[in-house]
């Protein structure tokens, strides 16, 4: 295994950041971690790449523990921060080659890894690296943080702040990465990219709701979903809240996911109670569940367990 | 150490692209001195006088001439009685009285010794001991000139309550004050700052989570430092035998290794605070309040330690540039050797060694 965490439990003063969390992530695995703000995410990354030590159990990265043998474990992960952390005042290739030699590596020795990545920024070699767009500052940080070919690749948030193009070419190049044997842990708020894992684990409040594939995430979801949208959409949540079928109703896009009680609902008498409410262009369809529907039922039934 | 080098190389890029650093580390020391020099310069320059003469005769005449004449004073005023002498300084203009005895030829010719008493307004003591200085350097002068030829030599004696004391002889005494001032700020400011940045910009988060252990990372900080310090040094030693005529009496090579000393404590002093603060803001607060006022107020640098209450005296016994001013004072304007300044030196190794001992128990090599 890769990566093997045992009831991790870690706690800022009086406020659980994370909560008896046990996974583990194989050899070659691209691995999302999905939650808001404020899940436990970065607290996670934290303890796994040695900068933080748990409060309860047991972590291992690549074959080391994170304790015991935190000196090999920085010598054998690449770790890409939340936050962009490269030297704003040192160019590109500076910066590049920074990394490169404290690692006791070169960038020709490993071009061959981020060729693909760092052909895309290598025109603005030469440019300070506080210059660059948010894409290409996120390019360079991974270009960076692969430069001495790591075992075990850690990407916090990623894509957070990054353009839906340069998201789009970045999680290509991770599925690339991932030929070549390296471990990836990411993390990100969005939904729609934890499709593109292998699995995932959907964490709130600190605590793991559910590990899968992404398309068994999909399937878990209970009950049938309906979009529903009509021509006053802040009206309608407020009708659909307070309709007696509604299990829940969140704005999804431009629509709204509707979950009804029972399995003897039919979409007729929704519509009936709409235009009842003096709504008017309606639309009611039945639609496929996303990791964001789970995601929200996971978590409120949580929430429920919680109270 | 092909690691080391290459996290070096990164720090000068660092420093060499940061206008406000570079500003702080060549600027500085450059106005710095020049401010100090001339505004002291000034200073001694036509301080209002006035004499108090019992004998009028050849030789005072003579004396009051050359000191008419210096560019460092001006007799604003004669007067004819030991009672106006008090009134004469109350009015505040007058800032030394120059009382010659009765028969001051007489004396200095049948006894050999005349005495001329120098009577300065204490209510500034810098400027108080300067002058007192200044007046008998005039008059040992004016006693060589005397003294030519003869056998048994004429005396004049000064009577001042002030001490005679080689060190407080000239305007140099603020070089070693402002290069103490400069390599403290130069290295725990700047060393402090730039390692908390890395905290700030989340780039020791990377930091931490490589080879790099924790002493790489600090020396390799530090190293920089070092050399931009002594580099400093140099200008500033240079400024004041160039622009000022500054003459250094003791040994180059221990001014150099005593600067090294004190520029390795100042660096320790900053690592020791960037342990302690999270932002580049908080560290320049503590090394400006912590460290800069200090040095400045009860190093001695402008105030005479002796002057001051006994429990600031003795707070002024653990910070390192008093001991460092001590050694310059005394390599510089005495030109004395190691044998003499031991003690001083001791005091900051160990002083050095505390610090150095404390950051690397307080260095984390984890973010909490």
């Amino acid at each position: 295994m890769s990566i093997i965490l045992n009831n991790i439990s870690k706690s800022y003063d009086k406020v659980k950041a994370l909560d008896d969390i046990s996974f583990e992530v194989k050899p070659g695995e691209l691995f999302g971690l999905i939650g808001p703000d404020g899940a436990g995410k970065t607290t996670l990354f934290r303890i796994l790449t040695t900068l933080l030590i748990q409060d309860e159990g047991s972590a291992s990265v690549a074959g080391y523990d994170v304790l015991k043998h935190y000196k090999d474990i920085r010598n054998h992960v690449g770790y890409m921060p939340g936050r962009f952390s490269l030297y704003q005042d040192l160019t590109v290739e500076e910066n590049l080659n920074f990394f490169a030699t404290i690692f006791g590596t070169t960038i020709a020795e490993n071009y061959e890894l981020i060729k693909d990545i760092y052909v895309q920024i290598e025109p603005f070699k030469n440019r300070r690296a506080g210059k660059l767009s948010g894409g290409m500052k996120q390019k360079l940080a991974l270009c960076c943080a692969l430069i001495h070919k790591p075992k075990v690749l850690f990407l916090d948030e990623p894509t957070t702040g990054v353009d839906p193009v340069s998201r789009k070419e970045f999680w290509e190049m991770l599925k690339r990465l991932q030929q070549k044997d390296i471990t990836i842990l990411v993390s990100t708020p969005y939904m729609d990219e934890a499709e593109l894992c292998d699995r995932i684990a959907l964490i709130s409040d600190g605590k793991i709701l559910e590990i899968n594939t992404p398309e068994a995430i999909r399937t878990l979801f209970p009950k049938k979903i309906y979009k529903v949208r009509t021509s006053q959409i802040y009206q309608l949540i407020m009708d659909l809240r307070s309709y007696p079928e509604t299990h829940s109703a969140y704005p999804f896009g431009e629509y709204l996911h509707f979950t009804p009680k029972t399995a003897s609902f039919v979409a007729e008498d929704l519509e009936k109670y709409l235009i009842q409410r003096e709504h008017r262009d309606i639309e009611v369809m039945e639609t496929v569940a996303t990791i964001e529907d789970t995601f929200m039922d996971l978590s409120r039934a949580n929430e429920l367990v919680n109270r | 150490m092909k690691r080391f080098i290459g996290f070096i190389t990164k720090e000068f890029y660092h420093i060499l692209r940061d206008r406000r650093s570079l500003f702080i580390l060549f600027g500085m020391p450059i106005v710095q001195v020049m401010l100090f020099g001339f505004a002291i310069t000034n200073e001694i320059n036509n301080v209002d006088i006035a004499i108090l003469d019992h004998s009028k005769d050849v030789n005072t005449k003579e004396i009051i001439n050359k000191i008419a004449a210096s560019k460092y004073f001006s007799i604003k005023g004669f007067i004819s009685h030991e009672d106006e002498i008090e009134s004469t300084f109350k009015k505040g203009k007058i800032k030394a009285v120059l009382n010659f005895e009765k028969d001051f030829s007489k004396n200095l010719v049948t006894q050999k010794k005349a005495t001329v008493q120098i009577l300065t307004d204490a209510t500034d003591p810098n400027t108080a001991n300067t002058i007192s200085n200044y007046v008998g350097s005039i008059l040992q002068k004016y006693q060589q000139e005397l003294n030519r030829g003869l056998n048994i030599p004429y005396q004049i004696a000064p009577k001042t309550r002030m001490v005679f004391n080689p060190e407080l002889k000239s305007v140099y005494m603020f070089v070693p004050g402002v290069m103490t001032i400069i390599l403290m700020l130069v290295s725990a400011m700047m060393t402090s700052i730039s390692i908390t940045k890395e905290k700030e910009l989340g780039t020791m988060e990377i930091l931490l989570v490589s080879p790099l252990n924790p002493f790489q990372v600090i020396v390799g900080k530090v190293v920089p430092y070092i050399l931009l310090s002594i580099i400093n040094a140099t200008v500033i030693i240079l400024l004041s035998i160039f622009v000022f005529k500054m003459p250094v009496q003791g040994s180059l090579f221990l001014l150099g290794m005593e600067s090294t000393l004190f520029i390795v404590n100042a660096l320790s002093l900053g690592i020791l605070i960037s342990t302690i603060s999270s932002t580049q803001q908080a560290a320049m607060m503590i090394s400006l309040m912590g460290l800069m006022l200090p040095v400045i107020l009860l190093s001695g640098f402008i105030f005479p330690i002796s002057s001051m209450p006994l429990p600031l005296q003795m707070i002024s016994n653990i910070i390192p540039a008093k001991w460092f001013i001590m050694i310059l004072k005394g390599i510089m304007l005495k030109g004395v050797g190691l044998a003499y300044v031991w003690k001083e030196t001791l005091i900051l190794i160990g002083m050095t060694i505390f610090f150095i001992g404390l950051s690397v128990k307080k260095y984390k090599i984890r973010l909490e």
